[in-house]
């Protein structure tokens, strides 16, 4: 049902590596920053984070494209939404059942799964019109450079702002934690750190392919 | 082919087929959500419960059972009756059936949402025993040191709650006090950096005592008989 106006991909390397590097959700698309920012303030929050979020996107990403020539272009993003909210429930149901701590630690976030851009996103500009497997691929994918992601932020924030990694101790005893990394601004500190050093990589890797070209073009 | 052509040969979705995609993708939802509820829900209500019998207990030290019971100005819930009992306790008990102290929930403001907490009281020597924080949302490094900060729950290894000579309130106010100024067995010593926080603890511990530390008292035995 509906047009494809987009050609459907070949399963290749490049459908699992995009998410995680060129198409990262995080550093290169800046999506879903809530959770990026509100959650990540230690490692383990960071991993139950990035792993509910990847499991809400492979699940709903398979059942959209599976249902993708059934479903009428003109209810399509209700029935996104109630696929996305009902793997959001489950998830939500699983957390508990793990582990209550984990559970209150991560408040309210899980709940607002369903309302990341991310997921929403991978159904409507893929899940929507790829093939089953090149979308349990890709979603895999983006998930993994979500959880990336969650966990670069994670990881600094924790050291810095606790001393810690993974609630053990890895700072000096004399080290006075900054408490500020913990809180909401030490996110934007390390999320503009990380974007900084991002952005950088891809000028340098530009201006060099330009140079070699230029060297080409000479010789 | 021109747009006006397209336009004509591409079918209007019937109103119908959009009414089956919505019903049964809504169906499905639901069919798996109940699915997930009803496998998750025991062992959901396992961790709850796993999670209050460890606070009970470490509030009240020595205790390794408990038994929950309803505590009103008329006494305990009695079964089928309704005397007006509507205080939940959780009263813990040793091996031997020995009454080790009363667990009690409580909460006040914090600095950013309601602090919610468990204490446990001992009528034998009329102070709280211990804390056990169960809910907030206060500052990350600052007043979240109300949970785990040592030197702070110090302040509730022993804190007098005594009653007043008529046994109907307590003889002095839980308080929290300045940083390192604690002088009396009743005051609470603030995390400095935290007062508020602190503040939230004390007041959440006196407004329960108040209440309920004269109902334990004069009905301490009825709580002692329901060990058995």
């Amino acid at each position: 049902m509906g047009t494809l106006p987009n050609r459907e991909e070949k399963l290749s390397l490049d459908t699992f590596i995009r998410g995680l590097w060129e198409e990262n959700p995080v550093f290169v698309m800046l999506l879903g920053m809530c959770p990026v920012l509100a959650v990540t303030n230690s490692t383990m929050n960071a991993i139950a984070m990035g792993v509910a979020t990847t499991f809400v996107l492979v699940a709903s990403s398979t059942l959209i494209s599976l249902l993708r020539s059934w479903i009428p272009k003109q209810v399509r993003i209700a029935s996104y939404i109630v696929i996305i909210a009902t793997f959001v429930t489950v998830v939500d149901y699983a957390i508990q059942a793990i582990s209550l701590d984990l559970y209150n630690a991560l408040g309210a976030f899980i709940q607002l799964i369903v309302a990341n851009c991310v997921i929403l996103g991978r159904a409507e500009a893929y899940a929507s019109k790829q093939r089953l497997h090149t979308t349990l691929i890709n979603s895999l994918g983006m998930g993994a450079g979500f959880t990336l992601a969650l966990l670069s932020l994670g990881t600094v924030r924790e050291v810095l702002g606790s001393g810690t990694l993974l609630g053990i101790q890895i700072m000096p005893e004399n080290f006075e934690p900054w408490v500020v990394m913990i809180l909401p601004p030490g996110g934007f500190f390390v999320l503009g750190a990380w974007l900084l050093l991002f952005a950088w990589l891809k000028q340098r890797r530009e201006r060099r392919l330009l140079e070699q070209e230029g060297a080409s073009n000479a010789g | 082919m021109s747009d006006q052509q397209l336009a004509s040969t591409t079918p209007q979705t019937p109103g119908f087929r959009m009414i089956r995609t919505l019903g049964a993708i809504a169906m499905l939802s639901g069919l798996l959500v109940v699915l997930v509820f009803q496998y998750t829900k025991p062992i959901i209500a396992e961790n709850q419960r796993i999670a209050i019998e460890k606070a009970v207990l470490t509030v009240v030290p020595g205790a390794s059972r408990r038994v929950d019971i309803l505590l009103g100005e008329n006494g305990m819930a009695v079964p089928g009756g309704d005397n007006g009992a509507n205080e939940k306790v959780y009263v813990a008990f040793d091996d031997e059936g020995q009454l080790k102290g009363v667990a009690l929930a409580s909460g006040a403001q914090g600095y950013q949402d309601i602090v919610k907490l468990l204490y446990g009281y001992d009528p034998e020597c009329s102070c709280i025993r211990g804390i056990k924080i169960l809910k907030m949302t206060e500052t990350p490094g600052l007043g979240d040191k109300i949970a785990f900060d040592p030197a702070f729950l110090n302040n509730f290894e022993a804190l007098d709650a005594g009653l007043n000579a008529t046994g109907d309130a307590l003889a002095h106010a839980i308080v929290a006090v300045k940083s390192g100024k604690k002088h009396n067995a009743w005051e609470v010593d603030s995390i400095s950096g935290a007062t508020i926080s602190s503040v939230a603890v004390a007041k959440a511990l006196d407004r329960s005592m108040q209440r309920m530390a004269p109902l334990i008292q004069r009905y301490k035995v009825e709580l002692m008989r329901a060990g058995r």
